[in-house]
């Protein structure tokens, strides 16, 4: 039987989402998507710097990729509703992450503006996939408002400390009916794997991959644990016992 | 949507060949899972996971210690009328039973009520049988007003009504809501209630969902047990209140397992459900629900009564009487059904304490 | 020779001659294929640069696809 993931109506080849940001240079990006076997690559959009010569990331990003643009550097629903809008009359498809952000401490999410933004874009036919702080109210509201996945965090942005929400991920994934995929924080192909052995559907990497020493080794490493953590989760895994013979049981009035 | 549908979902369901398909390995692994799904808990209640009950005693016990610490609540019904139009086969307030019909008039109400309040229960649980012309809505508005100067948390066992009667009872000041299936098995339930209104099924087992939309904060159900196959009823019992829980996340939901007891009537329950299989199913649903309350009613008797407090059970009724009146009123009308553990609430305090755990008279307060 | 000031990526830039869209980008040098150009809040398409004409105080904002999370 096959294991796919489907988001907004599109079957996804990989369980790995990749972002782009922070690599020494884009030109290495086709090849990490290639060692990774990334199929959705995140972008984000900025002004252009008149002064010197800029780069279009796009010609690095294969052509049978899906391009997902983030609003990053929205601080509020209203400018993340408006990146989201620019972004796909640039012509790039309608997948969009909202990254709504204005902690500049810490990079945390603001949930609420998050919903906000996910109702309106939703209703104007994106496939929205939030990324979020997780909590459950939140969650649902997202999944009220139309969103396509959610997507909550593992730790802050660029910490790569791992899957420190590991309880709160478990509780979206046992009660939210809509494919979560754990965004932000894994700083190990083995954090990777943690959270698709919880059971995510996906998991999206980008500092780990982009500044480690060798990128294009490192987005192969990440690809290949989320294909294990995937398989384990759905091989299930051998029960963690952890009960003894008690001398006394608790049971014992029952006479049996 | 309502509950029935998921009914329907297992109403055909070959119990019998799953539980014959299930291994000790898969049951080892569903007792030490963190969180269990519908089949999974019904593989709690088969004969294979009997003999692993100590296990399940031992994670019960873990589970309700977790998430309830150690206390215990305590609650006491009463019964103001014993009017009843229909026509169930195992009640004691059948109407084709020859006894002493009565109705507290509301000074009475008020004696029932001081007396029970000066025990420290605080919890009150009020009962009627189910007449809308003798315990009419009014009338047990009137009892809610009265109580309410007695009790900080009125809960109620009538008979099914509207959203809108729930709401009115909610604004009266009613904050607990009681109702039991009975039985599950929609056959077997239009069996057993021959007349009257109880016989619509989908009125009563939508009833909870009714008092949870007009804003019940607690909600408890259960089925009798006795009245059909224990293992179906407990499971039906369970995927209700999980659907309840999913559906109204701020509602408290809680589960009752009354085992049918002798009463007035010939009548006599289809299947035994002894000790064991009781306790199997309190350390299911525990395992099933964590967080789900487990009352224990004074049916049962006391010594077995004492070796449930801390394995799973959270809420128990003390001083109790299914008598309408019977704590102030001595004119006695039978009750509907005998009581077993007729141990007043000061020697079910001491209990408690022997046990290392605190009685909880008062759990809130409404303002 | 009338100045026209306009708001282009934020800054306030003053423009000599009457321009359109594209005649501006060309100035600055940009390559138009790689570009998003949002115009008074709204998305310009492509074929609308050459015939837009530049006002007093519009606003531009000229974007690009970038590397992102």
């Amino acid at each position: 039987m096959q294991d796919k993931l489907t988001i907004g109506g599109i079957e996804l080849g990989s369980r790995l989402l990749l972002g782009t940001g922070k690599f020494p240079s884009n030109a290495i990006i086709p090849q990490v998507i290639k060692s990774s076997g990334a199929k959705v690559i995140t972008v984000a959009l900025r002004r252009i710097d008149f002064d010197s010569e800029d780069e279009n990331i796009l010609k690095h990003i294969p052509k049978d990729c899906i391009l997902m643009p983030n609003t990053s550097g929205a601080r509020n629903a209203d400018e993340a509703v408006r990146i989201a809008r620019i972004a796909r009359a640039a012509g790039c498809g309608n997948w969009i992450k909202i990254e709504v952000i204005s902690d500049n401490k810490y990079l945390l999410p603001d949930n609420f503006e998050t919903i906000r933004a996910t109702e309106i874009l939703a209703k104007e036919g994106f496939t929205v996939l939030p990324y979020m702080s997780p909590d459950l109210m939140t969650a649902r509201r997202l999944k009220d408002a139309g969103a396509s996945a959610v997507m909550p965090l593992g730790a802050p942005i660029g910490t790569n400390k791992g899957l420190r929400t590991r309880e709160l991920v478990k509780i979206l994934i046992d009660e939210i009916d809509l494919p979560i995929i754990v965004d932000a924080g894994l700083g190990r192909p083995s954090e990777a794997a943690e959270a698709m052995e919880l059971g995510a559907a996906a998991v999206l990497v980008n500092t780990a991959i982009a500044t480690s020493d060798d990128p294009i080794s490192m987005g192969e490493a990440f690809g290949l644990a989320v294909l294990a953590g995937r398989k384990a989760f759905l091989s299930g895994a051998g029960a963690v016992k952890d009960f003894a013979e008690a001398s006394s049981p608790l049971t014992g009035f029952l006479g049996t | 949507m309502s509950f029935y549908e998921k009914y329907l979902e297992y109403r055909d369901f070959d119990f019998e060949e799953f539980a014959s398909n299930l291994t000790d390995d898969y049951i080892i692994k569903v007792i030490n899972k963190e969180r269990i799904n519908e089949l999974e808990f019904l593989s709690l209640l088969s004969p294979k996971a009997g003999k692993y009950i100590e296990f399940m005693a031992q994670k019960s016990r873990k589970l309700t210690l977790q998430h309830f610490g150690r206390v215990i609540f305590l609650y006491t019904p009463i019964y103001v009328a014993n009017y009843c139009v229909n026509q169930c086969v195992y009640c004691g307030f059948n109407i084709s039973n020859n006894i002493v019909r009565k109705k507290l008039t509301i000074e009475e109400v008020e004696q029932e009520a001081k007396i029970i309040s000066d025990t420290g229960l605080k919890h009150i649980l009020l009962l009627t049988g189910e007449s809308r012309l003798h315990s009419s809505l009014d009338y047990i508005k009137e009892c809610v007003t009265v109580l309410k100067k007695y009790f900080s948390s009125i809960s109620i066992e009538v008979y099914p009504l509207e959203m809108d009667e729930y709401k009115e009872l909610v604004e009266a000041g009613v904050d607990g809501f009681t109702m039991y299936q009975e039985v599950y098995n929609e056959d077997v339930y239009g069996q057993l209630h021959l007349k009257g209104p109880k016989k619509n099924y989908r009125y009563r087992i939508d009833a909870p969902e009714r008092a949870c939309v007009a804003g019940m904060r607690s909600v408890n159900i259960g089925a009798l047990l006795g009245l059909d196959d224990w293992e179906r009823e407990a499971f039906f019992t369970g995927i209700h209140a999980q659907y309840l829980q999913n559906k109204y996340q701020d509602a408290e939901i809680s589960v009752s397992i009354p085992r049918m007891r002798p009463c007035n009537g010939a009548f006599q329950p289809k299947v035994n459900v002894n000790d064991k299989n009781f306790v199997q199913i309190i350390f299911a649903f525990r395992l099933f629900m964590p967080r789900v309350g487990i009352t224990l009613s004074t049916r049962e008797r006391p010594e077995f009564r004492d070796n449930l407090v801390g394995l799973g059970v959270t809420k128990m009724s003390a001083g109790s009487s299914t008598e309408v009146g019977g704590h102030a009123i001595d004119s006695k009308s039978e009750g509907q059904f005998d009581i077993s553990d007729t141990r007043n609430v000061e020697q079910i305090k001491e209990l408690i304490y022997s046990k290392g755990f605190q009685p909880v008279f008062k759990d809130w307060q409404q303002i | 020779m009338k100045l026209l000031n306009i708001t282009l990526n934020g800054n306030r830039v003053e423009i000599e001659k009457p321009v359109t869209l594209m005649e501006l980008l060309e100035l600055k040098g940009i390559e138009v294929e790689k570009i998003i150009v949002e115009y008074n809040y709204d998305i310009l398409m492509r074929d609308d640069w050459k015939i837009t004409a530049l006002k007093e105080n519009d606003n531009i904002e000229v974007l690009r696809f970038v590397g992102g999370g």
